[in-house]
């Protein structure tokens, strides 16, 4: 959609660009380049992108070869945070942890919001029903977090109280090491299905109604169809999607810092939540900028893996 | 014909779209919308639920899906209208929380960022759409690019900056990483005023007006929409920002809202967690941004798409 709105507006500038060459005395009246006033309008953003983008990025790649606990200066020492962080096994405690979370988070969403795309698309055309699917994305994280720690109790939890009159036993949800991260999981799943759902079903619209048109013509099942036609037109759209929920996924906060704390013991410590324990509980920032280094990789890596192998720039239709 | 309507009706057994008995697939399909959206919305029953329940009560009616013995103290306590007696009386921690100071500061916060981010995000997607300069893509690109930094690998060199400018604890720490531009911003603008026409403009510049004039009176006016819808998603991210404030607004006097739920949630002491405190105050927390979709719902919706990803 973004280069469908860039693509038509590249003709529209050119055809007035000529109409003003036409014009020959006014455009020698006015070389137009207007980058005074651009400087100008351009200012604060290039303010904020300087010191709060460009130069904390450079300065945290630079604190990752240092030490540095906030007082006094930081030493260089070189690649010593990163040789450690390669035998520290709460690092790779914490990679296992996160990667567990990413598989289950996105797992259940995409298929789960995948569901939902397709039925706002060909039943529940309502807004009403899209929005009330959106509801739980716009609550903050901290306020989802805190409203399932108190339904998933496990004394006076709602949930619990369900499994309990079914005759189960009841779930340590948050406060046992086995189910601490599926539930986190499980949370964010419920907090995101109807956004991702939203993105996808903004996908399905762009599919041209004539490729249907031909196919029920054809006499194909919705099953077929759906595999046929649907899924590989959509495939540019679930990648991008994909793209942006995994890179979310793995930056996993909120939740784990308001219920578990990362715990128990180490069972729920996900990367980002090291990284913050490592600067403002130990004071280690140059340790904490290598691992923000790491997972900075990762994630690039991650995006170009998913951008290359499931060809998120390449469209079947054309 | 004839050869095509058998195997037309195989597949199509289960879906007999054009009569009128009961069509089961769709059937089906309302029932899994009917499913996805109670789910979606009976955990908020939940919480008004709680919180209209007397906290002393709750152990005792843990199932009862009414709330538990009725009553609005957990929103007294919550809001300062009760005493810490009678707030230990009804089963809450009986110490203060000021969650009127944290609701104001979450306003200023959100209210300040947001305006300073649009307007600012504004200016800059003019320069990038509007108006002709070397290096316009080289900068653009550059900006853009700043899409892909993990918030987490800028938020520690930005923590020690604000530090070192000793502004930690203070609403300009707190605002300043938000106040100027977010790449999202100013992509999400610029798509906007390239699509709008170029001949309203023309015929300003001939009349002299200035570029300050033009976007003032000319650009900003046309793009109310774009730009209304901006500031709606704007607010309510920053409403629920909490890994920034988290790091530099610690103190009580610019804590805010998400903040401060965490710190009640810690603070309730061990034996028994003041539950129907804790649920009324996210639900008053939660308040401004669930009005602000009542209000506005069809347009957060509706903005949802490619160029909405965040």
């Amino acid at each position: 959609m973004t280069t469908t709105t860039a693509r038509g507006a590249a003709p529209a500038r050119k055809a007035t660009g000529t109409g003003t060459g036409n014009a020959a005395p006014r455009r020698r009246r006015r070389p137009r380049s207007d980058l005074k006033v651009a400087l100008l309008f351009i200012a604060p953003a290039l303010l904020g992108f300087v010191a709060f983008y460009l130069v904390p990025s450079i300065r945290g790649v630079y604190l990752s070869f240092t030490e540095y606990s906030v007082l006094g200066d930081p030493t260089w020492i070189g690649i010593k945070n990163y040789t450690a962080i390669f035998a520290d096994d709460l690092f790779w405690n914490a990679m296992a942890v996160t990667v567990q979370y990413v598989a289950l988070n996105i797992g259940f969403q995409t298929v789960i919001a995948l569901g939902l795309a397709l039925l706002m698309h060909n039943v529940a055309k309502s807004t009403l029903i899209r929005g009330a699917l959106l509801l739980p994305f716009l609550v903050a994280n901290v306020i989802v977090a805190l409203l399932w720690f108190w339904m998933l109790d496990y004394q006076l939890g709602i949930v619990n109280e369900v499994i309990n009159w079914l005759g189960l036993p009841r779930i340590a949800f948050f406060g046992s090491e086995q189910w601490a991260i599926p539930t986190i999981a499980g949370v964010n799943v419920w907090r995101h299905m109807g956004y991702t759902a939203l993105l996808i079903f903004a996908g399905l619209q762009s599919i041209p109604n004539h490729v249907y048109e031909v196919a029920s013509l054809d006499g194909a099942s919705p099953t077929r169809t759906f595999w046929s036609i649907t899924m590989p037109l959509l495939r540019p759209v679930l990648v991008l999607v994909l793209v942006v929920t995994v890179i979310g996924s793995f930056q996993v906060f909120d939740t784990v810092a308001v219920t578990t704390g990362g715990g128990p013991i180490n069972a729920s410590r996900v990367i980002q939540m090291y990284i913050y324990q490592k600067a403002f509980g130990e004071s280690d920032f140059g340790y904490a900028s290598a691992l923000s280094v790491i997972l900075f990789v990762i994630l690039a890596l991650v995006a170009f893996v998913q951008m290359k192998f499931l060809k998120g720039n390449e469209s079947d239709l054309d | 014909m004839t050869t095509s309507a058998p195997s037309r009706k195989k597949p199509s057994a289960t879906v007999p779209a054009p009569r009128k008995p009961v069509n089961w697939r769709r059937v089906g399909a309302w029932t899994l919308v009917a499913i996805a959206v109670v789910v979606t919305i009976a955990p908020f029953l939940w919480m008004l639920r709680t919180a209209l329940s007397s906290n002393a009560s709750l152990a005792s009616n843990a199932s009862n899906l009414l709330p538990a013995d009725f009553s609005l103290g957990a929103f007294k306590r919550v809001l300062g209208l009760q005493s810490p007696e009678e707030a230990i009386a009804e089963g809450g921690s009986g110490a203060a929380i000021n969650f009127w100071l944290y609701l104001r500061n979450s306003v200023i916060f959100a209210t300040v960022t947001t305006a300073g981010q649009v307007f600012f995000s504004a200016m800059a997607a003019y320069a990038f759409s509007r108006l002709r300069w070397p290096g316009r893509n080289v900068v653009f690109g550059l900006f853009l690019a700043t899409m892909m930094v993990p918030p987490i690998f800028t938020a520690l060199p930005n923590f020690l900056m604000i530090k070192n400018l000793g502004l930690l604890n203070t609403f300009a720490g707190l605002a300043l990483p938000f106040l100027f531009m977010t790449p999202f911003a100013i992509f999400f603008l610029r798509q906007f005023f390239l699509s709008m026409s170029r001949e309203v403009e023309e015929a300003a510049m001939l009349d002299g007006a200035k570029h300050v004039r033009i976007f003032f009176q000319i650009v900003l006016p046309n793009a109310a929409a774009p730009l209304a819808t901006l500031a709606l998603l704007t607010f309510i991210g920053q409403w629920n920002e909490y890994f920034w404030p988290l790091l530099v607004g610690q103190d009580e006097s610019v804590r805010v809202l998400t903040v401060g739920l965490g710190v009640f949630k810690s603070q309730s002491p061990q034996g028994a967690p003041d539950w129907s405190g804790l649920m009324a105050a996210t639900l008053i927390a939660a308040l401004p941004v669930l009005l602000l979709f009542i209000a506005f719902g069809k347009r957060v919706v509706n903005s949802i798409g490619f160029s909405g990803i965040k």
